[in-house]
């Protein structure tokens, strides 16, 4: 049986502390926003989950190309788990803004660049995980993991810079705005607190789970040779 | 510079094998060509392509075109390497696979743009419009090389795995993206008659990404055909 580790267990207590404060902060410590009011509070996680969902592809495209590399199995379900959680992060990202953008924007999607982009980003994932379910040798589905994880990492920039190169009507909070951005906003010294302090208790959840996912993975690969032992 | 003749003579052997095999059976332009022309009609009837709404479209619909009669070559040009085992007689030969890759890619390229070549004029004719243009030809260009690098590589991984011919256009569209979008966009402002000032963005994030594509697949291409 593998062992929990400790630092794990201390990490676990972690996420879930932080998490329960981020969101004790956002909804008692944040100030309400003057114009949109409660529906604001959505930001904090907003960013923070596509935040994490970047850094998960990131961590993908970095441990493929590691992985491409050095050869080692290890490195490829470190790749799977990161594409999994970014994927399920993305996802929040996109639900959380289009909760936001029915009482802002009245409507719950709009076919705005930020928008489209984001959701492409998201289907390059669902094509690495059909991809990979494709292939049944777990060496060349390292391999091919590797290389999409790399390729689609690629397209990602076009999703973060689309705010700036097209006209969207998606608010660019930190740094400077388009004056045809609808329900942008100044943060108070407060808001910034709360803002970094969710982006910081979503990446303590995020590793977490990353961890999590990779024992996961490893301890299925166990119970895969444990059963081709007892048929043997 | 004494290693580059023996990597561009086995390149310029890939691309002439591929082209001479297409010589004698004439399958992928044929199958691209036709295609091609039907996407275009069927896109008459669906979107209702009247002359004074075409204008905004025309790139879009050209575009979609190009890449769906892509993808087909694409899937094509692969599937026959693996088939009957071409493929491994291809990776057995002493030479740099990146060359492999390349002439690959450079074949691909010349397929599509000549499908590109027929469409145009034929397009033009249809809708009563013209559509060569010097600068709209080099987008063209540049958004076919930066769909075929990206392709080429995705589908000689495509044609490994289980699903093969419905596993490359969801690996390709979602990726090429970055390429199609720069590619509309100025091919769009070349048929609106819009000023350089207002092309030129799209058009260096086009040449960008088809650096930036080109030279990762050349990279990787390696790791994909690996046994």
């Amino acid at each position: 049986m593998l062992q929990k580790p400790k630092l794990l267990t201390v990490l676990d207590v972690a996420a879930i502390a932080s998490f329960l404060a981020a969101t004790g902060l956002v909804f008692f410590y944040a100030p309400l926003e003057r114009v949109m009011g409660a529906v604001q509070k959505v930001f904090y996680f907003h960013v923070a989950s596509g935040w994490v969902g970047m850094l998960s592809f990131a961590v993908a495209a970095v441990v493929g190309v590691i992985y491409l590399i050095r050869k080692d199995l290890k490195w490829d379900s470190v790749g799977v788990a990161a594409v999994e959680i970014g994927i399920a992060f993305t996802l929040i990202n996109v639900v959380t803004g289009a909760i936001w953008a029915r009482p802002i924007w009245n409507t719950w999607w709009t076919w705005d660049p930020r928008l489209t982009t984001a959701t492409i980003m998201e289907l390059v994932y669902f094509a690495y995980l059909m991809l990979r379910s494709g292939i049944e040798e777990p060496e060349r589905r390292a391999r091919f993991g590797a290389v999409y994880a790399i390729i689609g990492f690629l397209s990602v920039p076009l999703t973060f810079f689309s705010i700036r190169l097209f006209r969207t009507i998606h608010p660019v909070v930190i740094g400077s705005n388009d004056p045809g951005a609808m329900g942008a906003f100044d943060m108070t010294p407060r808001m910034t607190q709360v803002f970094l302090f969710s982006l910081l208790a979503f990446t303590i959840v995020y590793f977490d789970l990353l961890w999590h996912r990779i024992r996961l993975g490893k301890l299925a690969e166990r119970v895969e040779s444990l059963r081709l032992k007892l048929q043997a | 510079m004494s290693g580059l003749t023996p990597f561009i003579s086995a390149m310029s052997a890939v691309i002439w094998k591929d082209l001479r095999a297409e010589w004698r059976s004439r399958e992928v332009i044929s199958a691209m060509l036709v295609f091609a022309l039907l996407v275009i009609l069927i896109f008459n009837f669906a979107l209702d392509l009247q002359p004074n709404v075409r204008a905004g479209i025309s790139s879009g619909v050209l575009w979609v075109t190009l890449a769906f009669a892509g993808t087909l070559g694409l899937n094509r040009s692969m599937a026959v390497e693996k088939d009957r085992g071409c493929l491994d007689g291809l990776l057995l030969a002493p030479v740099d696979r990146a060359a492999i890759y390349l002439g690959k890619a450079f074949a691909n390229l010349l397929f599509m743009l000549l499908v590109a070549l027929i469409v145009l004029p034929v397009y033009g004719i249809l809708y009563n419009t013209n559509l060569l243009i010097p600068g709209l030809l080099v987008v063209i260009l540049l958004g076919s090389e930066g769909y075929v690098a990206v392709g080429t590589l995705l589908s000689s991984m495509a044609v490994q795995a289980r699903t093969r011919d419905i596993l490359l256009p969801i690996l390709l569209f979602p990726v090429a993206v970055p390429v199609v979008v720069s590619a509309v966009k100025a091919t769009g402002g070349y048929l609106a008659g819009l000023g350089w000032e207002e092309i030129q963005p799209w058009f260096t994030l086009l040449v960008v990404y088809d650096v930036i594509f080109t030279s990762v697949a050349f990279m990787v291409f390696d790791s994909v055909v690996e046994e």
